[in-house]
């Protein structure tokens, strides 16, 4: 380790900032990566490291700052610049092009050729085969990549990566759908990197992952830069410190409350290809987390239940009367709120006034006669700003100038205004900072307490476990386990989730 | 303004970026530009072109010709106008206009009685609507591919039923609508059906949660989806009342002009359109006033009327329309874009202290 430090670092960021709009995605992004080490990048959602990689990347450009790589001021235009330059990021769910075969997609647009300046294809494959037995992969590059596991498909793009001697590797949660053997490859395939003198970058949520791979640790909260420290100089319980801000314990307002009557009940739903047999209930004053691996179908459920998408088998009774399914406002009228996981395209009219916004689910409610006037819309939403502590200009400015967490906050007022039975939020809490995290979390909990049945899904443990009464975990298309508020943990969600149960 | 940045002693991001979005609103002002008064502009300007320009422009024959030549298309310019605050388009409205006119004359010609005429031409005008729904709605087709499609079968069909021959001799207390003024008023009946009908259009987009809908589909079709929304319902329905709004401009024309022929109104569809963006309406969908369409609607027509006037001849004409339609879409967007550069230089991320700590804190590594 002693070594390391005295080579230049081959990639440093300083200060680095990016908005969109009036929305602060990165207020101070500061990195420094050194060839051969395996460097973690920590912080909640929404503390900035995704637009930070995407600055690495090329995919945004910085709006100040500064970004060198390999000694040189760059701003990269484009992905594609930054991977001429020798930088590679693998995503969580890499894309490869299905019908194309192994060898195809690393060598895409690059394919080596022969004399008569047609693709060589059995160089392609030779160099294919060489490369995953230094990775010590064991994958048929003549195969295609349609079928592949999330992880067999990461392992093709840490190929690529390789075959373009990519100096720089970024790691977006890799792990987060990978079973344990399918870790442990991982792991070997980045000590493995880290000899070829690869700097990594690796964003985890899993902090034992983090003890067990990395030498260093770049935390970030609320779009700054927090610490850089050798990962021995830390303990977990700094880190998480360090990444929320505050004690954990206050970001999860949970009151205990009797529940009341049944308000959703979901029998044996399935549709074909996305999820099979769910079967469970929800109870007034009731909050249930809907937990699982990203892809397993939670959001598929939820948005049957709400009628954007039509369920083969199965039936959906909303206070003991059978729901017929295929049409948001018949969920509505039924008594159901949704709030969609992608808040920016399904949750708010971005480019709307938030008054509208607030107004846009109870339009017939808000009418007098055949009219509707403005001051009806405005008079709702004023009332839905002071009660959710909304902070805006004007009821009339667009939903778009608002931070992530008012936005959610005018996404709730939406539904809540509507006085619904059952509220499904769909990642309630993504993007948002902190701060007006746990006042979403707030919110949650007081509609529970007054008696609003509550369907939480959610990709982030410690805020399924803060607050859900009962755990739902779904795996491939299955209910896996139902977990009780009182034997949920990480690692019972995190098994059943990933099937080691 | 309550709740915004009474907490200067801990500035989270949040607060620091509400309160730089309220400086940034006070300074640069939101009705800064507002189209409309663009268009209140354009007809002063008009009056002193025709003032100047013609002697005789400020008569009741200026305001009946203005009336009865763009009448027509100002009514048609209203369901188009929802249609394309939807975020979509009907370009078979002139060739719609067009099939009633053969139709009716067809019919007119097999002596079939004059209201159950106008009545089966009405109903043409709903199925060839409710067709152009179809196809946008449930098949899920572009609507510019699809009303192309219909524009060019909708002509077809009209030519088929009609053939070249031109029907003529209408009669009847119906012509007299077609070609006098409203008794009492320098105004023609096409001119006062639109100024009715604008009244209505006018309130539905405004003041109704129809109109409401029509706003959050043409902005984000999604989310207006998610918030309980019928927007396929709601398109179908636009199109629907187009096609019978078109046939009855349809019907207008033939009394009009006391003829029924196949290529009656052939390429009006385009100054439809041009009279609808012009009128501040976003070709994206989801902005615009009822306002801007009525004052496009004047302005136009009257400037229309100048040329004619002036003997400008109606390929110099088809000119001004075309600069016309490209400016609508160039002004209200280079006022928004000035507005969206305003924005981004306005809410810099303030420098603040802890980004100096934070590099102390790197270069202590």
């Amino acid at each position: 380790m002693s070594d390391v430090h005295v080579v230049e670092p081959i990639l440093v960021m300083k200060n680095v900032s990016k908005s969109f709009g009036a929305v602060v995605a990165l207020a101070d992004g500061s990195i420094e990566l050194y060839p051969g080490e395996a460097h973690a990048l920590l912080g909640e959602n929404g503390a900035g490291k995704s637009t930070l990689v995407k600055i690495i990347a090329g995919v945004y450009q910085a709006d100040g700052g500064v970004y060198t790589y390999d000694g040189k001021a760059r701003n990269f235009r484009g992905p594609h610049d930054s991977q001429e330059a020798g930088i590679a990021v693998i995503y969580q769910e890499p894309t490869l092009f299905d019908d194309l075969n192994v060898a195809e997609n690393i060598y895409l647009g690059r394919q080596p050729l022969t004399i008569g300046r047609t693709i060589n294809r059995r160089e392609m494959r030779r160099q294919a085969r060489v490369i995953f037995e230094q990775l010590g992969v064991d994958i048929d590059p003549n195969r295609k990549a349609k079928g592949l596991s999330v992880a067999d498909q990461q392992m093709v793009e840490i190929a690529k990566a390789l075959s373009k001697d990519a100096r720089v590797v970024v790691m977006d949660e890799p792990t987060a759908a990978l079973s344990p053997e399918e870790v442990k490859r991982l792991f070997t395939v980045v000590a493995n990197l880290r000899e070829r003198g690869v700097a990594i970058l690796f964003i985890s949520h899993r902090l034992e992952e983090v003890f067990e791979i990395c030498q260093r640790v770049t935390i970030m909260r609320d779009g700054a830069f927090v610490r850089t420290d050798l990962i021995g100089d830390l303990t977990i319980d700094q880190i998480v410190r360090s990444m929320v801000g505050r004690e954990l314990g206050l970001l999860f307002p949970k009151t205990d409350i009797a529940e009341g009557n049944e308000v959703l009940r979901v029998e044996r739903l399935t549709r074909e290809g996305t999820f099979y047999d769910i079967s469970f209930s929800v109870h007034a004053g009731e909050i249930v987390g809907l937990s699982g691996l990203v892809g397993s179908g939670r959001t598929e459920v939820a948005r049957a239940i709400f009628g954007v998408d039509k369920y083969d088998v199965g039936a959906v009774y909303i206070n003991g009367e059978k729901l017929k399914g295929g049409s948001p406002l018949r969920a509505m009228h039924a008594g159901i709120g949704f709030v969609p996981e992608d808040r920016r395209q399904q949750g708010l009219v971005m480019d709307y006034g938030i008054d509208h916004n607030v107004a846009l689910a109870s339009l017939r409610k808000l009418s007098r006669g055949l009219f509707l006037f403005r001051w009806a819309e405005d008079k709702l939403a004023a009332d839905w700003a002071v009660r959710l502590h909304l902070k805006y200009g004007r009821l009339s400015d667009e939903a778009n100038t608002l931070s992530g967490g008012n936005q959610q906050k005018v996404v709730l007022a939406k539904w809540l205004a509507g006085q619904p039975k059952l509220i499904i939020v769909d990642e309630p809490t993504r993007g948002i900072d902190v701060g007006t995290k746990s006042e979403v979390h707030r919110i949650i909990d007081e509609l529970a307490q007054s008696g609003v049945a509550v369907l939480m899904i959610s990709s982030e443990l410690p805020e399924v476990l803060g607050m859900a009464d009962r755990v739902l975990v779904m795996r491939e298309g299955r209910l896996a386990a139902t977990i009780n508020r009182s034997d949920a943990t990480q690692e019972s969600v995190m098994m059943a989730a990933t099937g080691q149960v | 303004m309550p709740l915004v940045g009474n907490n200067t002693s801990t500035t989270s991001p949040d607060e620091t970026l509400l309160s730089a979005e309220k400086q940034h609103w006070s300074f640069s002002g939101r009705s800064l530009f507002r189209w409309e008064s663009a268009l209140v502009l354009f007809f002063v300007f008009d009056l002193v072109y025709g003032g100047t320009s013609s002697p005789d422009f400020f008569s009741r024959n200026t305001i009946f010709f203005a009336g009865i030549n763009f009448g027509l298309i100002a009514i048609m310019a209203l369901p188009e106008m929802l249609i394309i605050t939807t975020g979509e388009i009907d370009l078979s409205v002139a060739a719609m206009l067009g099939l009633a006119c053969s139709s009716f004359g067809y019919l007119f010609e097999h002596h079939v009685e004059v209201f159950l005429a106008m009545f089966l031409t009405l109903c043409v005008g709903a199925v060839g609507g409710a067709l152009n729904g179809f196809l946008v709605t449930q098949l899920g087709l572009p609507s510019i591919a699809v009303t192309i499609g219909t524009l060019t079968m909708f002509r077809g069909l009209a030519e088929v039923i009609l053939g070249t021959n031109e029907v003529s001799g209408f009669g009847g207390p119906w012509t007299d609508a077609g070609t006098n003024a409203i008794p009492g008023t320098p105004f023609a009946w096409a001119f006062g059906i639109f100024v009715v009908l604008a009244l209505i259009y006018g309130a539905v987009l405004h003041f109704t949660s129809t109109g409401r809908s029509i706003f959050a589909i043409g902005l984000q079709e999604e989310a207006a989806f998610f918030s309980g929304i019928r927007v396929k319902r709601i398109k179908f329905n636009l199109y629907l009342i187009s096609g019978i709004v078109c046939a009855f401009v349809g019907l207008l024309y033939t009394y009009e002009t006391n003829t029924a022929r196949y290529d009656a109104g052939t390429g009006l569809e385009l100054n439809v359109v041009a009279i609808v963006l012009f009128g501040g309406i976003s070709i994206f969908g989801g902005r615009g006033t009822m306002l801007g369409v009525f004052l496009s609607v004047i302005v136009v027509g009257i400037f229309d009327q100048i040329l004619s006037n002036n003997n400008v001849s109606s390929q110099e004409q088809s000119i001004v329309f075309g600069v016309l339609l490209l400016a609508s879409v160039i002004l209200p967007n280079a006022g928004r874009g000035y507005r969206a550069v305003r924005k981004r230089i306005g809410s810099k991320w303030p420098r603040s202290q802890s980004l100096n700590e934070n590099a102390a804190a790197i270069s202590d590594l």
